[in-house]
């Protein structure tokens, strides 16, 4: 799978499994390469656990519906869609977010290419494009045009920044991921 | 340090503590210091008086430089223009430079963002405040250093004796952590508010570092997850809240039961035909407002069929007419033409489709309200909200916190009516997020605009009469809007009515025919607790209204088989008019012959070259499109996007290539997809399987942008424009490719299916 789940089609919300009812054991998460203990029910959305639990920003509330990207984490490398996944099905698979990719002094080559191209308006969708990159470019190096459009297609960008954010993901392409 | 939030502090913390603290521009405060009973004692402080140079600019001890505005940033770079602007006049380097935007306790009222107007007349008070504290910062140093100003040089804030750079003094010596005191003399108020103390700005010919490509001060954060949005906003205490509408709009709320079988506490918000809930957590208040077990009156909407929609525009009697502009006779020009031209054009309901539905935090206690929000304009809705609440407005504090780009007037300032009656009902903060279907099936939506044309030639092929009409509705909520509560859906549902506004259509162009009359018309439309109010979107009601003028022109250029570049230079005298269309010619390599193009055939794939001309306000453009026509599917893809564009001095030549670029690409989403559905159940497109909007395969192949610089002129705006003039250009395009001519929006490949079996 080079890219996230859309419309469940090729995961999300139906292809996992149901909460267990009544599960009430402390579910544990790694997020950013820290643990942490859940206070949230098993079936609330990891969207909700990283940003209102954990105050995580990097994930954001695009569209509840696995249609728009801006939720985007790394699941044991793999980009998904946090609003369509229980929380009790993430397991022991590590959660990445936009803050633990990089940072501001240490960035992580896809985000250092998206600010060498300026490559936002707003911002607001911009984790979904710079995680589901991330993640193509792990897998697949040096991706043609037609292959970058197709990998981010399932993403949302309101404001109209794809030329840039194209030209950054080619630029980080160029420089090897 | 200690760490303090730029979002909570108030001016005069902000004064005793400036210098020891770094207000950053996106300074993420995870938390937010809110104390039980402090929403009114935040909110009992005025509005910052502009005539004070304090309530524009302060220099910290530091050196450190920030500024207090009531513009805003809605993810186009005007933060990083702005702090151009003041280094520029200051003599500090940019990354010194931090704003404090709109927080109607701290930054004077400019009636916020909208119309392009940021950086044309929204930086002007910015910059001559600026001016004025380097003159007062030079006195202060003149005294210190025993010389006079004249003597006087400033680099990176720091003022040097120019017989002697051993001499000294810092701008954070010199006035760091204090009041400047000085008085300025203002003019006009809201969006033309502007100050002026005796020093004078800069002369452009000076500017080292306005001009330059300057990296937005925001996108590191944003590229690293760092920076705070409203929807980032939490205040301690914080409940979760969410809205149900009424289903089929205009339904009266019957019942509401079953609240106590959900989980988290749920408490249910009713007032009149406003329903909500209240949780401890988000996920809690989502589930709660799905099984809710609420009941609504049959209701029927008012509006028409949408397969009817622009029909009715025309049938119905306009409310008023405005004719904008008329030259010669125009009616005895058209009786007396050899041949005359005439058609209609339809541009349809837009959503506004916010990439982050719209959010707020409210704390309403104790008779004072804060409310944290992504509004376009903070002032007004203090006045709304202030109303809506019952509470004197000097009681209520707006802070606003970036939010996702809103292109308008999105729900950002419904959601904080939303949020500001929850939490006075319950007592306690509420964040409200609306959810996707909230804000694609509810925003106010740029209305549909009709446009009809009608051009008379002489026995020669010349244009000598152009009759320019167009129509779209009542309640466009022209600014400030928000300062009447009956101009917020959750009023509406409580029984407050609507404001209505009659702003007719802004029809724009400059072609030299001899008679020639603009007419704008508004027809009447439900306005109250619809999802189908009308709300200023980008640019509005121009994408609609050019793309019926700048189609006719084309429509009349291959009536009279020229080239329609040349068609239009013809008829134009404006210098920068014909510079921009001349650019884009020559960026585009631009071959001269008449549309359609010869030979072409009538199925497999056409090609096809198409130009759109338009002033907005001070600015002027031109927009190419080149475009590949599958004429088995309808399918229009655009291989190419031309821009030339002129808004006067340009600021930062990247930031506004990266505006134009993103107009230009919103506006190519409109032309191709975008079209709010609705039927006898209310609007159906309420996400982005039911609203599409372009996704990257459907971006253009390239995309090239000429700016032209007008060091002599101010700036004259870019939020808008670049999207006026996309739709025509691609509808020019498409019949060039084919001989097919495009009069409705959007440009789908069902349209064009039908338009390419009526073709000639």
């Amino acid at each position: 799978m080079s890219s996230d789940p859309i419309d469940g089609k090729s995961g999300g919300r139906a292809a996992l499994a149901p909460a267990i009812p009544g599960w009430a054991a402390p579910l544990r998460l790694t997020v950013n390469g820290t643990a942490h203990t859940v206070r949230s029910s098993p079936e609330t959305p990891l969207l909700y656990v990283l940003r209102d639990e954990l105050q995580l920003h990097g994930p954001r509330f695009g569209c509840g519906l696995g249609q728009c990207g801006a939720c985007t984490v790394h699941l044991g490398g793999v980009a998904v869609r946090s609003c369509s996944i229980p929380v009790s099905a993430v397991g022991d698979q590590p959660v990445t977010t936009l803050e633990g990719l990089g940072s501001p002094d240490h960035p992580h080559p896809v985000q250092q290419a998206f600010i060498e191209e300026q490559a936002m308006q707003c911002g607001y969708c911009i984790n979904g494009w710079i995680m589901t990159a991330a993640a193509l470019l792990d897998k697949t190096p040096h991706p043609g045009d037609a292959e970058i459009r197709t990998a981010l297609s399932g993403l949302i960008c309101r404001c109209g920044a794809h030329m840039r954010i194209l030209r950054a993901v080619r630029r980080a392409a160029a420089r090897g991921g | 340090m200690k760490t303090v939030s730029a979002h909570t502090l108030s001016r005069r913390q902000f004064l005793k503590t400036s210098g020891a603290v770094v207000v950053s521009f996106a300074m993420p405060p995870v938390i937010l210091g809110s104390q039980p009973g402090a929403a009114g004692a935040a909110a009992a402080e005025t509005v910052p008086d502009p005539a004070r140079l304090d309530s524009w600019l302060a220099v910290g001890e530091d050196g450190s430089v920030t500024v207090f505005t009531g513009m805003l940033e809605l993810g186009m770079g005007v933060a990083t223009a702005y702090a151009q602007i003041v280094a520029e006049e200051l003599d500090v380097p940019v990354r010194s430079v931090s704003l404090i935007m709109g927080d109607t306790a701290r930054t004077p009222d400019q009636a916020g963002i909208g119309g392009s107007r940021a950086v044309s007349t929204g930086a002007r008070p910015l910059r001559n405040a600026a001016a004025e504290a380097r003159r007062v910062l030079l006195d202060l140093a003149s005294a210190r250093l025993g010389a006079p100003a004249d003597q006087l040089t400033i680099r990176d804030g720091v003022v040097r004796r120019a017989d002697d750079a051993t001499k000294t003094a810092s701008f954070g010596e010199l006035i760091g952590g204090r009041h400047f005191d000085v008085t300025l003399k203002t003019s006009g108020e809201g969006s033309t508010l502007d100050v002026a103390g005796s020093a004078r700005p800069k002369s452009p010919d000076q500017y080292t570092i306005v001009g330059q490509p300057v990296p937005r001060i925001d996108i590191p954060d944003k590229a690293t997850g760092r920076f705070t949005y409203i929807v980032d906003v939490r205040v301690p205490g914080m409940l979760h809240g969410r809205v149900i509408r009424p289903a089929p709009p205009g339904a009266r709320l019957l019942a509401a039961e079953g609240a106590q079988a959900l989980p988290g506490s749920v408490k249910v918000v009713r007032k009149g035909n406003f329903l909500g809930v209240v949780a401890d957590t988000e996920w809690d208040a989502i589930q709660a407002a799905r099984n809710l077990k609420v009941t609504w009156s049959p209701s029927e909407v008012s509006w028409p069929p949408m397969a009817d929609l622009y029909r009715v525009m025309w049938s119905m009697p306009a409310r008023l007419r405005r004719v904008m502009a008329e030259v010669g006779d125009v009616d005895a020009a058209l009786a007396k033409a050899a041949r005359t031209i005439e058609a209609r054009y339809d541009w349809p309901f837009l959503s506004h489709a916010m990439m982050g539905p719209s959010c707020a935090v409210a704390d309403v206690r104790d008779g004072g309200a804060t409310i944290w929000s992504g509004t376009q304009h903070p002032h007004q809705l203090r006045e709304g909200l202030a109303e809506l609440l019952n509470l004197p407005p000097g009681n209520v504090r707006i802070i606003w916190v970036e939010g996702s780009g809103s292109y308008g007037r999105s729900g950002s300032d419904d959601a904080a009516a939303d949020a500001a009656l929850l939490s006075q009902t319950v007592g306690r903060p509420v964040r409200v997020q609306w959810m996707r279907a909230d804000e694609t099936g509810w925003d106010p939506k740029g209305p549909p605009v009709v446009t009809a044309v009608r051009a008379g030639l002489d026995d020669q092929g010349n244009v000598v009469a152009w009759d320019y009409v167009a129509r779209d509705f009542t309640g466009r909520g022209v600014p400030p809007e928000a300062a009447r509560a009956g101009n917020f859906l959750a009023a509406h549902l409580i029984g407050l009515a609507a404001d209505s506004i009659d702003e007719p259509p802004n029809l724009q162009e400059a072609y030299t025919f001899p008679n020639k009359r603009r007419v704008g018309e508004v027809v009447p439309w439900p306005q109250e607790a619809s999802p189908l109010r009308t709300g200023f979107l980008r640019a509005p009601s121009q994408p609609g209204t050019t793309f019926g003028a700048e189609s006719f022109v084309d429509e009349l250029a291959a009536a009279l088989r020229v080239d329609p570049v040349e068609f239009r230079l013809r008829y134009l005298q404006d210098p920068r008019a014909i510079a921009v269309i001349q650019a884009a010619a020559q960026k585009a390599g631009w071959i001269s012959r008449p549309s359609p193009r010869k030979g072409v055939s009538p199925s497999g794939l056409a090609t096809g070259r198409g130009i759109a001309y338009a002033p907005r306000g001070n600015t002027r453009l031109a927009t190419i499109a080149e475009v590949e026509v599958n004429q088995a599917t309808g399918q229009v893809h655009i291989t190419r996007l031309v821009i030339a564009h002129d808004c006067g001095l340009i600021v930062n030549p990247d930031g506004l290539r990266g505006t134009i670029e993103a107009n230009l690409i919103q506006s190519t989403s409109w032309a191709l997809k975008e079209e709010v559905q609705f039927d006898r159940s209310g609007v159906t497109s309420v996400d982005w399987a039911t609203y599409p909007i372009l996704r990257t395969p459907d971006a253009p192949d390239t995309l090239d942008i000429v700016l032209i610089n007008h060091p002599d002129m101010p700036p004259s705006g870019a939020g808008e424009p670049a999207s006026v003039a996309t739709a025509p250009a691609i509808a020019n395009a498409i019949y060039d490719a084919t001989g097919a001519r495009l009069r409705t929006a959007p440009l789908t490949p069902a349209r064009v299916t039908e338009a390419l079996l009526r073709r000639a």
